[in-house]
């Protein structure tokens, strides 16, 4: 189990216990966290499950596959820290993980 | 217009089986998509990854399935309308009365919207004054390229449309090509082509830049671009091309009257019709306790809702159920010549 942060486009703090073996973007849909539409399902298909991750997160979570860098071509605003949730497992490693959700997903 | 037994809308592997199973029990039925190719989500995202839950079928792509799926119902020569969006559902006495954006009407009392998670629309540029050039100096896909014979267009994007365009154009035009990274993702030879028509100057390729302002009046005149490191650069251009994929929207679902939760539609379990008669909702886009978004309950869903078709369409006759293995009648309709 971790505790995830998801900050709202609005500035507002939601943080979550997810269970591990869920994915980031499964914790906010499961939680009705506005922002994340992951309109696909989880399949890497869509960019609509894009967070911002916090800075000091970014070297300890697991690698992009080349398929995600290709979707978040396609997001909404991506920057330097983007990620697709839907590619994030929780783990007892991700405790603590702030992910801020961008303003629209497309 | 056109009267039929059933329309449905949505061309993805769910709509195809549906159509299917309308027809083997005799319903005819035409079928409606935006896009402009048969297959819904699995041409449109995932042509080329396997699937391996289809039953029966250990492994296949999607466009695979989408291949087998038309061929199971190629005898039935359903009519399909690409490239067409269902954009009224109005009620008439007993039947629905649809129109497309196109024009085209129907008359039926069965609408089944297998519509995935709604209709694709391309993704567009985040600063929001570009809707006032949208169609005019900024696009989305190229109808006539000769408009931009002798200009300046700049195109944003990393994939095959964005790669083509910038080759095809750099032959009449001035060609700024703008991507957030340095990587591509499109054809391997399309970018060797690109990197070495910026060598020789006929490409001007901007990387790690994305769009950040856009100026000018009636008529455009120049964008601004954000380089990751926070550097800006203005450059005058006449026309901007956006290549950034499709997005889906619910679209004018949105408006019929049904019950819509988080983009899906509330449906029974026996019929799968919505809160409207004669309405069905099957695939992705249905909503029930239990669902699951699987190919395969789409299969189910739209089994079950083309025997609930039928009692609207034929109300004076009594649907008998038959197996394909033994039913003449059903053979005679698959065009089985034994």
């Amino acid at each position: 189990m971790a505790k995830i942060t998801y900050i709202t486009n609005d500035n507002k703090n939601h943080t979550i216990d997810v269970d591990n073996g869920l994915t980031v973007m499964e914790g906010a849909v499961q939680n009705d966290i506005p922002g994340i539409d992951a309109d696909c399902g989880g399949g890497m298909a869509c960019a609509t499950c894009h967070v911002y991750v916090k800075e000091e997160w970014l070297d300890k979570l697991p690698k992009k596959e080349d398929g995600e860098e290709d979707m978040l071509d396609m997001a909404f605003e991506p920057k330097q820290n983007s990620r697709l949730s839907c590619q994030l497992t929780v783990s007892d490693d991700l405790d603590g993980l702030v992910v801020n959700i961008p303003s629209k997903q497309a | 217009m056109k009267n039929i037994d059933a329309l449905i809308i949505g061309a993805g592997p769910t709509g195809l089986f549906t159509a299917h199973q309308l027809r083997l029990i005799g319903l005819d039925c035409e079928i409606v998509d935006n896009l402009d190719k048969i297959g819904g989500q699995c041409i449109e995202l995932y042509p080329d990854k396997p699937i391996y839950d289809i039953p029966a079928v250990p492994e296949c792509t999607g466009e695979e399935l989408t291949n087998n799926l038309i061929n199971q119902i190629k005898n039935f020569n359903i009519k399909f309308h690409l490239n067409e969006r269902v954009d009224e559902v109005k009620k008439e006495k007993d039947n629905w009365l649809v129109k497309t954006n196109k024009g085209t009407t129907f008359l039926t009392p069965n609408v089944i919207i297998a519509g995935g998670v709604g209709s694709f629309e391309p993704r567009k540029f985040s600063p929001k004054e570009c809707e006032k050039f949208e169609n005019k100096s900024i696009f989305y896909s190229v109808r006539d390229k000769k408009i931009f014979d002798g200009k300046t267009v700049s195109i944003f994007g990393g994939g095959d449309s964005a790669l083509d365009w910038a080759v095809e154009l750099s032959k009449n035009c001035k060609v700024n090509l703008i991507h957030r990274r340095d990587e591509f993702r499109g054809a391997q030879a399309t970018v060797d082509k690109v990197h070495e028509l910026a060598k020789a100057g006929k490409i001007n390729l901007l990387t790690k830049y994305q769009m950040s302002g856009i100026k000018g009046s009636d008529k455009l005149e120049s964008i601004d671009i954000k380089h990751d490191n926070d550097e800006t650069k203005t450059l005058k251009t006449d026309y901007v091309l956006g290549f950034f994929g499709l997005i889906m929207q619910l679209g004018p679902i949105a408006n019929w009257g049904l019950n819509i939760d988080k983009k899906t539609i509330e449906v029974d379990t026996e019929k799968f019709e919505t809160n409207q008669k004669g309405i069905y909702a099957i695939g992705d886009i249905c909503n029930y306790p239990g669902k699951l978004k699987l190919i395969l309950s789409g299969f189910h869903e739209g089994a079950l809702a083309a025997r609930a078709c039928f009692k609207l369409a034929r109300p004076n006759e009594k649907y008998r159920f038959e197996f394909t293995t033994s039913s003449k009648k059903i053979k005679d309709r698959l065009g089985v010549k034994k």
